[in-house]
């Protein structure tokens, strides 16, 4: 009954759709890392007020499901915000992915922030830099580093994310997928051609993952 | 003109720091000795405001920080008249010996890239370490990262290093060849504060000796006279301990 040749030659149809699941995944890890250092920095230096509404926002996007965190941006809020009528599933998407994962990516940069030693800023500092010298040339550096494996995870974690996106009739990956499945009904082949392709993406991710880490890790080495 | 007046600090309800008066000439050499818990350091960190005073006047060059109206920019202008060497060297653990050196050049003097690299290899040769320059603090033993760190506090040409006990965390073996690194920049005449509990380098380098004991300063003087013919009997009592420790 399972049909290896309908599987093979879905393959390279639904490969097609990777580019744009990547595209997705990518644009997203770029704004959430830029979103999670800001968010980072602001619960570090507890500026005040402002530290508050950060929290706020990282407990509201960790503690609620990323699925109705998409509906609410793409179903929800152009109902009551004229602007995002417009929006469509892609920016809805990349919104959502953006938020979601600044807010755990955030927890993590910050952690990393307060883990480099005392004695490394002090030092900076005695050398005459200012805040932002220090925070730019020795402590971000040194926090990246600690960062940077489970940074790697979360970017792994936001590819397989991007799946969801077909909820909101993005046709990326999934989407594909889905739609080859429903014309054909083999659901086990298009299902299982999709796992393979996410899963190989996910495996070759990791093999970069181990090599940042060592060529990170070069300073801490003898 | 180099001094701190009237320097209070506190932590809590605990004064560390009761009223500081010193002040040190261009070119002189200070060592602070003291028992444990007096506020050698707490003073030091004061010094550049790694530590913010509670009440006083500091004095570095041009700088003048009144610790009642200190502004962030008064605070630069005095770390940057000002360097330091910390007892657990403090390298940057993200830089090599020679960019350790080099980076207060690029980033705080804007010294453009190439000639701060070639200072801080003249440097890095001054102190021996011409053959490390491309290691890691983490590849470095004790002694080389503190002169390393030594290294780092001269290219900055302040107006005055702190040490804060520079040999306390070194293993006995590379004890002398920082000492010798410090005592060549003493020759060097530059202007140096210095606690630490190396009897022999205050006898032999310091042009001042100041004995410190609760937060205050007790008595000072040439290490010659302070060291034979202390006053204050809580200076004999520590000299005492301290020489026996050292076996003379
Ligand atoms: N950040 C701080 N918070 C609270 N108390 C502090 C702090 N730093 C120092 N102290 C206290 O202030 C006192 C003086 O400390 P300081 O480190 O200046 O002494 P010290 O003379 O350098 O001693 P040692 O010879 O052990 O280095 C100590 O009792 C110490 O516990
Ligand atoms: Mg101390």
């Amino acid at each position: 009954m399972f049909d290896v040749g309908y599987m093979i030659g879905l393959m390279p149809v639904l490969l097609g759709y990777l580019p744009l699941t990547l595209q997705i995944a990518t644009a997203s890890m770029a704004f959430a890392l830029v979103l999670a250092c800001l968010l980072a920095i602001v619960r570090v230096l507890a500026v005040p007020g402002l530290d508050l509404v950060v929290r706020l926002f990282i407990s509201f996007f960790r503690g609620t499901p990323l699925l109705v965190q998409l509906f609410l941006f793409y179903y929800g809020l152009p109902q009551v915000i004229g602007f995002l009528l417009a929006i469509n599933g892609i920016t809805a998407a990349i919104l959502g992915l953006t938020l979601h994962f600044a807010a755990y990516m955030a927890e993590s940069i910050r952690a990393a922030i307060v883990g480099v030693d005392r004695s490394q800023s002090e030092a900076a500092l005695s050398v005459g830099m200012t805040t932002g010298q220090m925070m730019r040339r020795i402590v971000l550096p040194q926090a990246a580093r600690v960062a940077a494996p489970t940074l790697m995870n979360y970017f792994i974690d936001m590819i397989k994310s991007t799946s969801l996106a077909f909820t909101l009739g993005v046709t990326e990956l999934m989407g594909a997928t889905q739609k080859e499945a429903a014309g054909s009904f083999r659901y086990l082949e298009a299902f299982l051609a999709v796992a393979v392709i996410y899963w190989v993406v996910v495996e070759a991710l990791s093999v970069v993952q181990r090599r940042l880490e060592t060529a990170l890790g070069r300073a801490y080495r003898r | 003109m180099i001094a701190v007046e009237g320097l209070v600090k506190r932590f809590g309800d605990r004064t560390v720091l009761d009223g500081v008066d010193l002040s040190i000439r261009r070119g002189e050499i200070v060592v602070v000795i003291g028992p444990s818990g007096t506020g050698k350091s707490t003073l030091l960190r004061c010094f550049n405001y790694l530590e913010r005073p509670d009440a006083g006047i500091v004095r570095v060059g041009d700088v003048t920080v009144d610790a009642r109206t200190a502004t962030k920019a008064e605070i630069l202008a005095l770390r940057r008249a000002t360097a330091f060497v910390f007892q657990s060297y403090a390298l940057f653990a993200n830089k090599t010996a020679l960019q350790n050196i080099a980076e207060g050049l690029i980033v705080v003097k804007k010294v453009p890239k190439r000639e701060a690299l070639e200072r801080a290899r003249a440097i890095l040769d001054r102190v021996g370490l011409g053959d490390r320059a491309d290691a890691y603090p983490a590849a470095l033993s004790g002694g080389q990262q503190q002169r390393v760190g030594i290294g780092r506090a001269m290219a900055l040409e302040a107006d005055l290093i702190l040490f804060d006990e520079p040999t306390s965390s070194l293993d006995p073996e590379w004890v002398q060849e920082v000492l010798d690194v410090m005592k060549s920049l003493a020759e060097s005449h530059q202007t140096m504060l210095v606690v630490t509990h190396e009897m022999s380098f205050a006898r032999d380098v310091a042009d001042r000796v100041v004995f410190m004991d609760g937060g205050r300063i007790v008595e000072e003087g040439p290490p010659g006279r302070l060291f034979s013919d202390p006053s204050d009997e809580r200076t004999r009592g520590f000299l005492r301990k301290i020489l026996a420790g050292q076996g003379g």
